[in-house]
């Protein structure tokens, strides 16, 4: 059986990776990730874990040491945060390409400049085309459960893709909370050994990662998005036997009093637990307000988002990263292209919140509802703009 | 032959036949041969070390050639080879 | 729920105490959050930590703005840190001091309830250092009467192995010792 204990949830996280029978993780510490790094090399070193632990240089080095490592047949880890995010960035897409299973932490952080460190998403918006699966964390039990959740929908033989398991820094990565961490048993029950396609080995030769012309570059492509597309399907059923079998489902989508809601929010990551706050304290006033929390980033759950938003008059997107000189935030632009060919869709409203570590209260979000829910004339509709800045 | 169609690329686009590249054959690239002449030959190797395709071979008399199908022509080996025992001589 | 803020300087161990806190109330059945305030983490200078314990499931993950206790580690604080911003009405202060609560009051200009207890002197007799985090566990215990002394003992001995015992007297005395003004 599981135990709730009282952990930080960076240290949950390494716990979990361990009941996972990782055999190599390459791991570059950085804030706020650094407590994973350094949990999982204690769990190495007092060999409670046996896995090796490859101490990079750099949080390129790490990526390109879990790749050969995956190539070889490895079950792998690593974690990372803003700037080494950006580091491996060029790596990303190359592991997804060579379909390599590997799972990664980002400890949501702003990236540089200015030098920041605190929490926004900032750091993996940038890496959405990378052809990674990206899932997002609400709290320390949903990093641990999806980031065990990550390794078998990775290695699912219709998937074999990368996929990054996004858990907001500080708020989350350095709370200490409760968390239920399975037992060895129920994990191994869960999660059955890795299975590679194909496996770098001298005796047995094979050439990963090859050079590609024009002449199979497009069909490569075009196998690389099918793929992840499909993975939907494996994410579906891997979310919901982790249901079954531990009593916490995941779905793409959740919703939160959203059925006959007027006016809805869209978060991704830890504020989905603020907000949730603020919609019973405007329920109480007579608002009809619900929550919309994207969990799955990529593949993009247009089907799940559509049906959770088809009622609403507005819908408040919530961004944590800004795309300068774009359309709004890059959440923003991903809603409204979803639901652009809609012939009922709510009028949608962007707001950048939480940049850098601000810290978004319970009324901040029951502003943003005010603010919207005042826009009679629907004048600030597809539009965006900085919540909180000073004019 | 056909070019495959995306459906039918395997996994990661891995290549499992072993040694494969040497079905492409570079030494159509060349525009220049190395001619070695064994008399000036001291059988030193540093062409063999030197060859970028790997294509420098010592033969039963421990004489060195290259396999043409692979030489480029680059003229590293003549470059290399001290004794000048290795001219490059234009194809056709 | 009760929100605790710590105000300490870093390394004196308001992160620990959080940490310990949080933990020993999820073993009791509790849920919790401790957490530091996000940041660069720097010796000497003023550090603040929070506390959160309710008997039901904690949503709300923004910072605490308006706790329920005040506590201070480090007495010189007061006057170079606001210590009572934001404190709800009818909070507590509870200070790690030798003075009365009386003169604490006086200097604070507070009039809601204020606690003192010479934690860095039970610390330096009990455990022969003058660093009071653990110790002042056993001040807000009473203070609040969010849990009992002894829900402390597992993670205190897990954290602190064979100088476990030493933190717990120290705790102890800080909860028997502890002088409460309203």
């Amino acid at each position: 059986m599981g135990k709730r204990v009282g952990l930080e949830v960076t240290v949950a996280v390494a716990e979990a990776v361990a009941l996972c029978r990782i055999d190599m993780a390459g791991v570059y510490p950085i804030t706020p990730q650094s407590h994973i790094a350094e949990h999982l090399s204690n769990l190495v070193a007092d060999g409670k874990l046996d896995a090796e632990f490859v101490t990079v240089e750099s949080e390129h080095s790490a990526m390109s040491a879990v790749i050969g490592a995956a190539a070889a047949g490895a079950r792998v880890y690593t974690a990372t945060s803003s700037q080494g995010l950006m580091l491996m960035h060029e790596l990303l897409p190359i592991a997804s390409a060579m379909r390599l299973p590997i799972t990664m932490a980002i400890a949501n952080r702003a990236v540089s400049g200015p030098l920041n460190i605190l929490n926004d998403h900032s750091d993996i918006m940038p890496q959405r085309d990378a052809g990674w699966i990206a899932v997002f964390a609400e709290n320390g039990q949903e990093a641990v459960d999806l980031s065990i959740a990550a390794f078998k929908i990775a290695e699912h033989k219709d998937v074999m893709l990368p996929v990054s398991v996004n858990i907001d820094g500080f708020q989350l990565t350095h709370m200490v909370e409760p968390v239920i961490l399975p037992s060895q048993e129920e994990v191994d029950a869960f999660l059955p050994p890795f299975v590679p396609h194909a496996t770098l080995h001298p005796s047995n030769p094979v050439t990963m990662g090859a050079f590609s012309m024009s002449d199979y570059f497009t069909e490569i492509m075009k196998a690389k998005d099918e793929a992840i597309k499909n993975s939907r399907k494996v994410i579906l059923e891997v979310w919901d036997e982790w249901g079954r079998q531990f009593g916490r489902s995941y779905k793409p989508v959740e919703t939160y009093r959203a059925e006959d809601a007027d006016i809805l929010m869209l978060t991704m990551g830890s504020m989905g637990e603020t907000a949730k706050i603020a919609i019973d304290e405007l329920r109480g006033k007579g608002v009809r307000a619900g929550l919309v929390k994207l969990r799955l980033w990529r593949p993009f759950p247009f089907a799940e988002l559509k049906a959770a938003v088809k009622n609403a008059q507005k819908l408040i997107v919530t961004d944590r990263a800004v795309s300068f000189g774009g359309p709004g935030g890059p959440v923003f632009s991903e809603i409204k292209s979803a639901l652009f060919a809609q012939a009922r869709r709510p009028s949608i409203y962007n707001y950048i919140i939480g940049l850098g570590g601000r810290d978004m209260a319970v009324s901040d979000f029951v502003g943003m509802f005010d603010q919207v829910l005042a826009d009679r004339a629907q004048a600030k509709a597809d539009t965006y703009e900085f919540w909180g800045v000073r004019e | 032959m056909a070019l495959k169609t995306w459906k039918e690329l395997p996994i990661g686009c891995v290549v499992f036949e072993p040694g494969s590249a040497s079905e492409y054959h570079t030494g159509s690239w060349r525009s220049q041969r190395p001619v070695w002449d064994d008399a000036k030959c001291i059988k030193c190797g540093i062409c063999y070390v030197f060859c970028p395709e790997g294509c420098v071979q010592q033969g039963e008399d421990g004489f060195f050639k290259a396999d043409m199908n692979y030489c480029k022509g680059c003229g590293i080996c003549a470059h290399e080879c001290w004794p000048r025992a290795i001219k490059m001589v234009e194809e056709g | 729920m009760i929100e605790v803020r710590w105000h300490g300087r870093g390394g004196q161990g308001a992160v620990t105490s959080v940490e310990l806190l949080a933990v020993s109330a999820i073993a009791a059945g509790k849920f919790a959050q401790g957490f530091p305030s996000f940041g660069p983490e720097r010796r000497g200078a003023p550090v603040a930590a929070f506390t959160r314990i309710d008997d039901k499931k904690i949503d709300v993950r923004s910072g605490i703005y308006e706790p329920d206790v005040v506590l201070v580690l480090d007495s010189s604080l007061i006057g170079l840190v606001n210590v009572l911003d934001g404190l709800k009405p009818g909070g507590k202060v509870i200070v790690n001091t030798a003075k009365t609560p009386e003169e604490i009051r006086k200097d604070l200009n507070f009039n809601g309830t204020v606690a003192t207890v010479d934690g860095t002197g039970i610390a330096r007799k009990e455990m022969g250092v003058p660093i009071a985090n653990t110790t002042m566990i056993g001040a807000l215990l009473k203070a609040t009467g969010i849990m009992e002394l002894d829900a402390m003992k597992d993670s205190i001995e897990h954290r602190f192995g064979r100088i476990a015992q030493k933190n717990l007297n120290a705790m102890k005395r800080a909860y028997d010792e502890i002088k409460i003004s309203k």
